[in-house]
């Protein structure tokens, strides 16, 4: 039993803030500190939870939702990368793109909705863009910069050694580059989910931005915060994901990870 | 263990070397005049104090840099650029973290693949006493171990010319002295033709059939001392104590009251 105490005391420790958080919270609503329409107990709001579970319209949901957001994250990720790539390895390429890239990113994908319902309609091919553009700024922004870190002095041995530009980029450039695009995939997938929510509360019949709005239309504000949560949760889920592979790709290093 | 002889050849000439960089207020001359021939399989070593210019010359044979004036040649042709034919060690071990020592080695070769890259890498890990740890990443070997691994791609492909940029420089005390003996035994039993840059009078004795002595701001030829000891030399020998002699008053021409404390 004592071997499990260090993995234990990790538990505790991950699990500590959120049982206090919900603790108050639910303490709050109980001695009506705040009103329970306004403000439903973690009880209330798991209890929707579990009805939105078990009547399958939860899962189904968050299926929709997924879908959406890997069709838009996989496009990102692919043009996210080759840009990135393009504009870091050449620096005519990174000159080119350059002004384009710094412009568009600071515009927030829902201003881009208007557009994108004119463009393509309030079906499924609007919210993709609107992921899309949603993700493929962090991952271009990141892959590039984390080339251009690229460290002098192995480019100096490449020179030595005649390695040719294939695998220069191959076996150089990108492994020093990955832990820096795999966190602009790490941010990219999580404004991917942030936009698909966004286009879903503007018109969707399913999807967890879609359980939000009809939540409120029934001033359900327990439903409202369980559509939350489920994109909380999902959102944590595929992160950890990333971080599994993260952990896979990147070798032969080891980073600091507090005390 | 089958390595072949190495193929004759590795002459290196340098004739009336000099090397400027521009710098605000007029060109930072850096080597005035160097003139020397290193005959094939000859073990040169390069002292000189920091700035004086040896890493620049090291950098001029490998091809990094061209020289201002004066020509480089290798077996008789000018060196246009970085080679294979050439091999360079730094100061620091370069290793590509995210590869296992194995792969490090096999990055310097042209054809990577294949069994005779396979047999090729291993034998040369094998040379510089790694077997056992050729799927070991850079972060977990000691300093003296990671020099060891840069060392293999350095000779891995069986360059003529072997170019040593204070290998040593960064290791405690204790490992540079066996890794001096090993680049010996290496040197012995391949016959590249060495050229050593060290700050390390003792190292460079201890190594070199010559011992290059450059001056400072600009590097110019000093003095080329001949170390005609046989090998292994006793660092403690008479022999070796008169040489060592010899450089130090090279170096501290000016400031004859440090030879007490030296000598």
């Amino acid at each position: 039993m004592s071997s499990n105490r260090p993995g234990a005391t990790r538990l505790a420790q991950y699990l500590l803030l959120p049982i206090i958080i919900a603790g108050g919270w639910e303490l709050a609503a109980r001695t009506g500190l705040v009103q329970n329409t306004l403000l439903p107990p973690p009880s209330g709001v798991l209890a929707a939870f579990w009805n939105l579970l078990v009547r399958g319209r939860l899962l189904m949901h968050a299926a929709a939702s997924l879908q959406r957001v890997l069709a838009g994250f996989a496009l990102a990720a692919a043009l996210g990368l080759g840009v990135g790539i393009a504009m870091g390895t050449s620096r005519a390429g990174g000159r080119l793109g350059d002004l384009v890239i710094q412009v568009l990113r600071p515009i927030p994908p829902i201003a881009w909705i208007p557009l994108a319902i004119l463009w393509f309609g309030i079906g499924e091919s609007s919210k993709v863009f609107i992921i899309f553009l949603g993700a493929v700024f962090p991952i271009v922004i990141n892959t590039l910069e984390g080339i251009r870190a690229t460290d002098r002095h192995f480019v100096e041995l490449a020179r030595v050694l005649e390695v040719p530009r294939g695998r220069f980029v191959r076996q150089v450039i990108l492994p020093g580059a990955l832990p820096a695009i795999i966190t602009g995939l790490r941010v990219g997938l999580g404004n991917a989910w942030v936009c698909v929510v966004a286009a879903e509360l503007i018109a969707a019949d399913k999807g967890v931005g879609f359980i939000i709005v009809d939540g409120r239309e029934l001033s359900r504000t327990d439903v409202v915060i369980a559509g939350m949560a489920t994109i909380g949760i999902i959102g944590k889920l595929m992160d950890v994901a990333l971080r599994h592979l993260e952990a896979r790709l990147v070798r032969g290093r080891a980073a600091y990870s507090g005390e | 263990m089958g390595l072949e002889p190495v193929k004759l050849g590795g002459q290196l000439e340098l004739r009336g070397v000099g090397k400027r960089f521009p710098a605000p207020g007029g060109d930072l001359e850096v080597l005035r005049d160097i003139d020397i021939t290193i005959a094939p399989g000859e073990f040169l070593a390069i002292v000189g104090g920091s700035g004086c210019g040896k890493s620049t010359l090291l950098r001029l044979i490998a091809g990094l840099e061209q020289p201002s004036s004066g020509a480089v040649l290798l077996d008789g042709r000018g060196i246009a650029g970085p080679g294979r034919d050439r091999g360079l060690v730094f100061q620091d071990h370069r290793l590509l973290p995210w590869q296992t020592v194995r792969e490090n080695v096999a990055f310097a070769l042209a054809e990577p693949g294949g069994a005779q890259a396979r047999r090729t890498v291993a034998e040369h890990i094998e040379l510089v006493g790694l077997q056992g740890f050729e799927h070991t990443y850079p972060g977990q070997l000691s300093g003296g171990m990671a020099q060891r691994a840069a060392l293999a791609r350095a000779l891995v492909n069986r360059p003529g010319v072997l170019l040593l940029d204070e290998p040593f420089a960064s290791l405690d005390a204790l490992t540079r002295i066996q890794l001096q003996q090993e680049i010996l035994r290496i040197w012995q039993r391949e016959r590249t033709t060495v050229v050593l840059v060290t700050h390390d009078i003792d190292e460079a004795l201890f190594l070199g059939d010559r011992v290059l002595v450059l001056s400072p701001r600009p590097g110019a030829i000093r003095r080329l001392v001949q170390v005609p000891l046989p090998r292994p030399r006793q660092r403690g020998g008479a022999g070796f104590q008169e040489l060592r002699k010899v450089i130090y008053r090279e170096f501290f021409t000016d400031e004859e009251v440090l030879m007490d404390y030296v000598v």
